[in-house]
């Protein structure tokens, strides 16, 4: 019998495997078609302080292996999100849940991370300081070092859960960004957010999606993914959850190698509705094939090499 | 929503970049004329979101349109080929509000999916009158299949090359009195029939979708009520007083 479980930060999960914040809303679309208690946990769409309609259509284009969104955080706000949908969450999930939160200034990633950290269905707290698709915000605060320990230390003054601080790929030097997380109090790091990307329609010359960029996202990007955990993992002690093109159980092992504890699995949920079922199911037997008893004895195994 | 394999087992040109492709398979998400599927097309990497021209236990038929790399894929599969589909998908038409003479509005290959809908209306016995436009002779089809069910039909075309010389609207005198409408077309032909309709109506609206059931808000819209709606979930078939164009 192989051994799944995870530990981040003190949150024990039976296996690593997390739906991504974004690509999987509040899970009930899923919970239709399997038990969501089988995951380790779930990530729940991006939620900032104010409800948000997101941006102009067409937001979602279609690229070799993957796709580019620029839904631009499109959210009922924090409020309705602790009165309607954790209670309607809680019917179809009983695990420790990672709260994803997103914001325009300093003042709101505050406001939020300190009401969803009262509520006891909330395992870990995911700061989006990496969103592409909105301005004056998102990812304007996870490209600098310093505004990334900022945000990170005001959010853990108000905070008793573990933060991770989800960080955006479209850096020059990620290492250098989670450090300066973690050094401000970080718990963990939650990476990569999604590359940015542009596809232009021949017929019409123009750029397909309304916002012009969006954010890259399936099996395209897993190296890049592979990489910047690697980089971080040399970099930092805390704990990483890795994503980025996760859609088999074989991605989570080399995401993991590359110093990953948890992985999340983002569009392939998408394309496929049953992709976290089908790589918990395929998870044990992939890792008896590696010679895997304990998927913890793995994590940043590929650096030892 | 489900998820199962089906088999291609008729798959043909009708009319100008227009095909018919039947399956067999698991249908029983379907529970409204108006769904739609979401069809996995090897070698793409998003699914293509197709809606049902009719289903019976066990068989599902589409009509689709040649308009990118994925359904010029799909035209060239063959009969026994396979595919993934997620069925059952969207709100579909509500028939409870029709009233007795219900009219049905379809543009180009906004066309399929009032044919089963056409049917559940006279089943219902009601009775049913439609307007199909198309740009050009060439691209006329399901003429004969509406008429076949006892549907009073109008045929236009944009240069008159067949039927009525025209654009849907240009029809609507010859179809007076209707209790209600149920349109799927192009957005232009749909704002022009919601100005010039009398009554009230449903719209069959299309959006570029990432998942096509409700997880990823790639295709949600503003309504008039302020209440945000997915296409694919809470539509693809809204009321026409709650468009905001």
């Amino acid at each position: 019998m192989v051994n799944t479980k995870v530990v981040l930060s003190g949150v024990e999960l039976d296996n690593p495997i997390i739906p991504a914040s974004g690509c999987y809303g509040f899970g009930y679309e899923f919970a239709e078609l399997y038990d969501l208690d089988i995951l380790g946990s779930l990530s729940f769409k991006g939620t900032t302080k104010e409800p948000r309609y997101g941006n102009v259509n067409p937001r979602i284009a279609e690229t070799p292996m993957g796709m580019l969104n620029a839904v631009g955080l499109q959210n009922p706000g924090i409020d309705k999100v602790i009165s309607e949908e954790l209670p309607k969450l809680r019917a179809c999930f009983h695990k420790p849940i990672v709260a994803n939160i997103s914001g325009f200034s300093m003042e709101e990633y505050v406001h939020c991370c300190e009401k969803i950290d009262k509520e006891e269905q909330i395992g870990i707290i995911e700061v989006n300081i990496s969103c592409p698709n909105v301005h004056n915000g998102g990812m304007s605060f996870g490209t600098l070092p310093e505004s990334a320990a900022a945000i990170t230390k005001a959010v853990k003054a108000v905070t008793t859960k573990p933060v991770y601080m989800k960080l955006s790929p479209n850096v020059t030097n990620i290492a250098e960004i989670a450090k300066a997380c973690e050094e401000a109090g970080a718990d963990g790091i939650s990476m990569i957010n999604t590359p940015m990307g542009v596809r232009i329609d021949l017929k019409t010359r123009k750029p397909v999606l309304g916002n012009v960029t969006g954010g890259l996202s399936g099996p395209a990007i897993l190296p890049i993914a592979v990489r910047m955990i690697w980089q971080v993992y040399e970099a930092v002690k805390i704990p990483i959850i890795g994503m980025g093109g996760v859609s088999r159980a074989r991605d989570v092992i080399e995401l993991m190698l590359a110093g990953a504890t948890g992985v999340q699995v983002g569009a392939a949920n998408l394309v496929n509705p049953m992709a976290c079922k089908q790589i918990i199911d395929e998870l044990p037997k992939v890792m008896e094939e590696y010679g895997i008893e304990n998927l913890t004895d793995i994590i940043g195994g590929a650096h030892n090499a | 929503m489900k998820q199962g394999i089906f088999t291609i087992t008729e798959n043909r040109k009708i009319a100008k970049d227009i095909y018919i492709m039947s399956m067999e398979g698991d249908t029983s998400a379907f529970t409204r004329p108006g769904q739609f599927a979401n069809l996995e097309v090897k070698g793409f990497y998003l699914r293509r979101p197709i809606s049902v021209y009719d289903w019976e236990d066990g068989k599902l038929v589409m009509i689709y349109k040649v308009v990118g790399e994925g359904t010029q894929a799909m035209s060239e599969m063959e009969v026994g080929e396979q595919m993934d589909l997620l069925t059952g998908l969207g709100n579909g038409f509500d028939t409870a509000k029709s009233g007795d003479t219900p009219l049905l509005v379809g543009g180009g290959v906004g066309v399929p999916p009032l044919y089963a809908l056409a049917k559940k209306l006279i089943a219902e016995g009601k009775t049913v009158k439609a307007i199909l436009g198309f740009a050009s002779a060439e691209d006329v089809f399901c003429e004969e299949e509406f008429k076949a069910l006892g549907v009073e039909t109008v045929i236009v075309t944009a240069d008159g090359s067949y039927g009525k010389k025209g654009f849907v609207t240009d029809a609507l005198k010859d179809v007076e009195p209707y209790t209600y409408f149920y349109t799927c077309g192009p957005k232009a032909m749909l704002q022009a029939l919601c100005e010039q309709c009398t009554t009230s109506g449903e719209l069959s609206l299309e959006e570029r979708m990432g998942c096509g059931f409700g997880a990823c808000m790639g295709c949600t819209c503003e309504t008039t009520k302020g209440e945000k709606k997915r296409i694919c979930k809470e539509g693809p078939v809204l009321e026409k007083e709650e468009i905001v164009w």
